[in-house]
């Protein structure tokens, strides 16, 4: 079996041969389908994991402390014994509480997130889901999370979790738009939705760099708008501990609660790897025009480390706001959005087609 | 056109707050060698407390085993919550007098607030404060300590100038409380 | 928005009423006090505290100690600002036996409080980015907060509860060391304390989130009795180390710090300008501490005259008032504590009503209440 790290494409079509050579076409289909699924449940478990060890040690670090460091070396294990706990906890269940939608909820949020990440193009050839609607799928799917957020709120049937999930559900439904607005800017750019196509066009130069300044504001827009639509940073009333205590899932214990701390740090991935995609050039290694030696050496590199650097770098950006800045309320957070973010979008989507129109950014 | 470069004005100033308290912790990020953090249980050999800590009370004994306690009970009285309990006995001195000692000094450690009234009103510079602070004990039973060792006598002090430095210095001999 | 008075909604809380508790235990509320709020969505009707959680019976315990003994009870009940506790009934005490105590206890009595004073703004700092959202702030904080309890530790053993100063002069005299350290921390925390700004103060965040919120006028405040810096911030020059010297505050030179806005901006404001005036108020002490002895001859038993007595001190939230009752013998017959942080929380339906669940939080954090002085 051919194994190429710059070009998983050769792999694929292998094992796509080997398994219709092997049994009947539908069986063959449905065998693909569960090697895909359960290869993504594995990524999405250990790299959920992983992130939250993560976020442990950069905040400690912003600190001046030392993070988790006693189980195993380094603590890398702390978050797989933190999971064995969360496991053993006894699932409470509560009294009058809508007993379906309790149970469901946690689900819906790490539904969405699957859904996502199937349609994220991490190396050449290494792509799950490849819609030619790409980015329009990966924002429609990102939005059904919401829903579970405000059905653990209300079905927990306790005033707090209700006050917090009314709170995220304001929030996420309009940081959708300029979300989605800043994504347009460089579909715009790319003249397509699809996300293989838009990262092959940027094998010249990554879309920050190539749509200079309108592409620059769309990404801190991005940035800025995206860490409100997972909850996070400085926008993360929802969920405020020195607030409200734990806000939509307060009520939730053991495994579920696991489910919902686990989303959002996918949600967060997701997030990163959508902007490294759009906006970084995905899995195309840094090429600066015509410096043949650089570009050589850039190119040494597998794509799939790149990816992976870039989308770290974004969630490392996403978790320095959320330890720097004080929180907003939610009346703050709303003037953000619809007084400031969105005109500015909309100013800058303008700007960008005046000057794909006239040709005035790098082809 | 106020309004509109006040808008502005109020994006680039933001953004600069926002910018500046990046930099602090980016600051300390990249600077590991300002973490304060002390890995406990690992430095056990290195710790030292200060030589005035208060830890715990403790009679003090030197290396022949003698104290300086002859049981008058003014700590007892001092202590404000009863942390003290003082229990003598009688016996006959060279003299052939009887003579007050100190049978047992219990000292009820889950009680004391560490207020330092009784090391500073013993007339004899008996009493102490010691360094030690790992008290975490399984049995609550424990917490309740006599501070006398088995087999301790007082030391029959000569009227002499070169008494025993005391562990903390110049303690005043005059107590403003009995 | 009508103004509600307590005594009404005490009584009556009609059905309909969305009621929430905030506390007892609450990361927010900095000690064992319950909030009784009232919400119409997100904004706050009426906000009932309910305090006496951690009523411990100081003041009854009081009437059977003698006086060297009440010194650490007084520890307890604001134990951020242990030292000037007890250097109100140590003051008391003096006064009313006419001891006078000697220069150098004076000199050492002002530079521990305002040492104190600083370590209680540096936690108060800590808390309130806590309430804020800005995590970091409660390590940067309790970080240099650290370099004062290394001074504490090293002269009187402790660090939070020290029964250090008693009636007549101190218990022991401070280390050879404590001189040199706390020039080292005065130098170290200069350079720090602008660090404390870039990351909170300046930050448009938590100017959006105070500025114009909660805001008190003068005769308000008066009304209140609110003492300390909230009241300094609506322009109400309550500083007890201005208006009756005590110690050696009259050979000093500092400013007393006022706002005029009242919001919770100045409240905030106040206490950072409040660290460096004591910074400077040690600077001019430390050099110049006089020698001698560090107590002065007191009397085996304390007993204070036939009569009524009182004292008060500025701590680090505001005024105390010690008011002894004395039948001549060695016990007090009745001792009662005017804490400032009593007068300080029923303000709080006042400011809050009106404003959102966030800016419960904001003002509580600024008003710096410690539970244990309300409940004594």
């Amino acid at each position: 079996m051919p194994f190429n790290i710059y070009d998983f494409s050769g792999t694929t079509k292998a094992i796509d041969q080997f398994l219709y050579a092997k049994m009947a076409p539908t069986w063959a289909f449905i065998t693909e389908l569960a090697i895909v699924g359960i290869i993504i449940l594995l990524f999405y478990a250990v790299i959920g994991l992983y992130l939250v060890y993560l976020e442990r040690k950069v905040c400690a670090f912003m600190q001046n402390r030392v993070g988790p460091n006693r189980v195993g070396k380094w603590g890398l294990f702390q978050t797989i014994a933190d999971l064995i706990k969360l496991l053993m906890k006894e699932l409470i269940t509560i009294r009058k509480a809508d007993k379906l939608l309790f149970n469901v909820a946690p689900f819906i949020v790490i539904i969405a997130s699957f859904m996502a990440i199937a349609a994220i193009p991490f190396a050449k050839g290494l792509h799950a889901v490849d819609f030619n609607i790409g980015v329009f799928y990966m924002m429609a799917v990102s939005s059904i999370g919401v829903i579970g957020i405000l059905l653990a709120g209300w079905s927990s049937n306790s005033k707090y979790s209700l006050i917090g999930a009314m709170r995220s559900g304001a929030q996420v439904v309009s940081y959708e738009l300029s979300v989605g607005l800043a994504l347009l800017s460089v579909v715009i750019f790319s003249g397509s939705m699809q996300l293989s196509t838009i990262v092959e066009s940027q094998a010249n130069g990554w879309w920050i760099f190539k749509g200079h300044i309108p592409a620059i504001i769309s990404f801190i827009i991005f940035l800025i708008a995206s860490t409100a639509e997972i909850n996070r940073g400085p926008f993360d009333l929802a969920e405020a501990e020195s607030e409200l205590t734990a806000g939509f899932h307060t009520e939730y214990s053991g495994i579920r609660f696991a489910f919902f701390f686990l989303g959002e740090y996918m949600n967060m991935f997701i997030v990163a790897s959508l902007a490294a995609t759009v906006f970084l050039g995905g899995w195309m290694p840094l090429h600066i025009g015509n410096l043949q030696g650089f570009n050589h050496v850039m190119d040494f590199i597998p794509p799939i480390f790149w990816y992976f650097g870039k989308t770290i770098f974004i969630m490392y950006l996403i978790m320095w706001f959320k330890w720097t800045f004080p929180r907003l309320r939610i009346d703050q957070l709303l003037t953000l959005e619809w007084k400031y973010l969105l005109p500015i979008n909309l100013v800058n989507i303008l700007i960008i087609s005046f000057i794909v129109l006239m040709g005035w950014y790098i082809k | 056109m106020n309004s509109v470069g006040k808008y502005f004005s109020d994006i680039f100033y933001g953004l600069k707050s926002l910018w500046k308290g990046l930099m602090v912790t980016g600051y300390y990020f990249v600077h590991p060698k300002q973490i304060v953090t002390q890995q406990y249980p690992e430095n056990r050999k290195e710790l030292k407390m200060f030589d005035r800590f208060k830890g715990e009370v403790i009679l003090k004994h030197d290396e022949n085993n003698f104290h300086h306690c002859n049981g008058c009970g003014i700590c007892q009285l001092n202590c404000p919550n009863g942390s003290i309990e003082i229990i003598t006995d009688s016996v006959p001195n060279e003299d052939g007098k009887a003579e007050r000692i100190i049978d047992k000094h219990i000292y009820h450690l889950s009680m004391c607030t560490f207020c330092g009234l009784c090391v500073k009103s013993c007339p004899s510079n008996a009493l102490a404060f010691s360094q030690e602070f790992e008290h975490a004990v399984f049995d609550r039973n424990k917490l309740t300590k006599v501070l006398n060792q088995p087999g301790s006598r007082i030391k029959k002090e000569p009227k002499e100038p070169n008494a025993p430095k005391p562990a903390i210095d110049t303690v005043p001999k005059s107590n403003p409380a009995n | 928005m009508q103004e509600v008075e307590l005594q009404d909604i005490l009584t009556a809380r009609e059905d309909g009423d969305y009621i929430i508790n905030i506390g007892p235990q609450h990361p927010s509320t900095h000690g064992v006090l319950r909030f009784v709020v009232s919400l119409k969505g997100e904004m706050l009707e009426y906000v009932i505290p309910h305090c006496g959680y951690i009523h411990r019976g100081i003041e009854k315990m009081c009437e059977r100690l003698t006086y060297p003994q009440i010194i650490h009870l007084t520890d307890r009940m604001d134990y951020l600002s242990a030292h000037m506790n007890n250097e109100a009934v140590s003051l008391l005490v003096e006064k009313a036996t006419g001891v006078e105590v000697p220069e150098r206890v004076k000199y050492i009595r002002t530079i521990l409080s305002e040492l104190q004073r600083i370590q209680s703004h540096q936690l108060w700092w800590a808390a309130f980015g806590m309430d804020m959202g800005g995590l970091t702030c409660f390590f940067y904080g309790l970080r240099d907060r650290e370099k004062i309890l290394d001074i504490f530790e090293e002269s009187f053993g402790s660090r939070l509860l020290h029964s250090y100063i008693c009636p007549g002069g101190l218990m022991n005299d401070i280390h050879p060391n404590f001189q040199k350290r706390t020039k080292e921390f005065i130098k170290y925390f200069r350079k720090k304390l602008p660090e404390f700004d870039e990351l909170l103060t300046g930050n448009i965040i938590f100017e959006m989130r105070t500025k114009g919120m909660g805001v008190l006028s003068k005769e308000e405040a008066i009304s209140y009795g609110l003492t300390g810096p909230p009241g300094r911030a609506s322009n109400f020059a309550c500083d007890i180390r201005k208006l009756y010297p005590y110690s050696a505050y009259d050979k000093v030179d500092f400013k007393e710090i006022l706002y005029t806005e009242g919001d919770t901006w100045a409240r905030y404001k106040v206490r950072m300008d409040e660290m460096w005036e004591s910074m400077k108020i040690i600077e001019q002490l430390i050099d110049n501490i006089p020698e001698g002895d560090f107590t002065a001859k007191m009397k085996p038993v304390i007993r204070l005259p036939e009569g009524e007595y009182s004292q008060r001190v500025e701590t680090a939230r505001g005024e105390l008032g010690v008011y002894v009752v004395s039948k001549g013998e060695k016990t007090p017959y009745r001792m009662h504590f005017r804490t400032p942080n009593f007068s300080n929380l029923f303000v709080m339906n006042r400011l809050a009503a009106g404003n959102k669940i966030a800016d419960l939080i904001a003002i509580s954090g600024s008003l710096d209440l410690v539970i244990p002085d309300i409940d004594r």
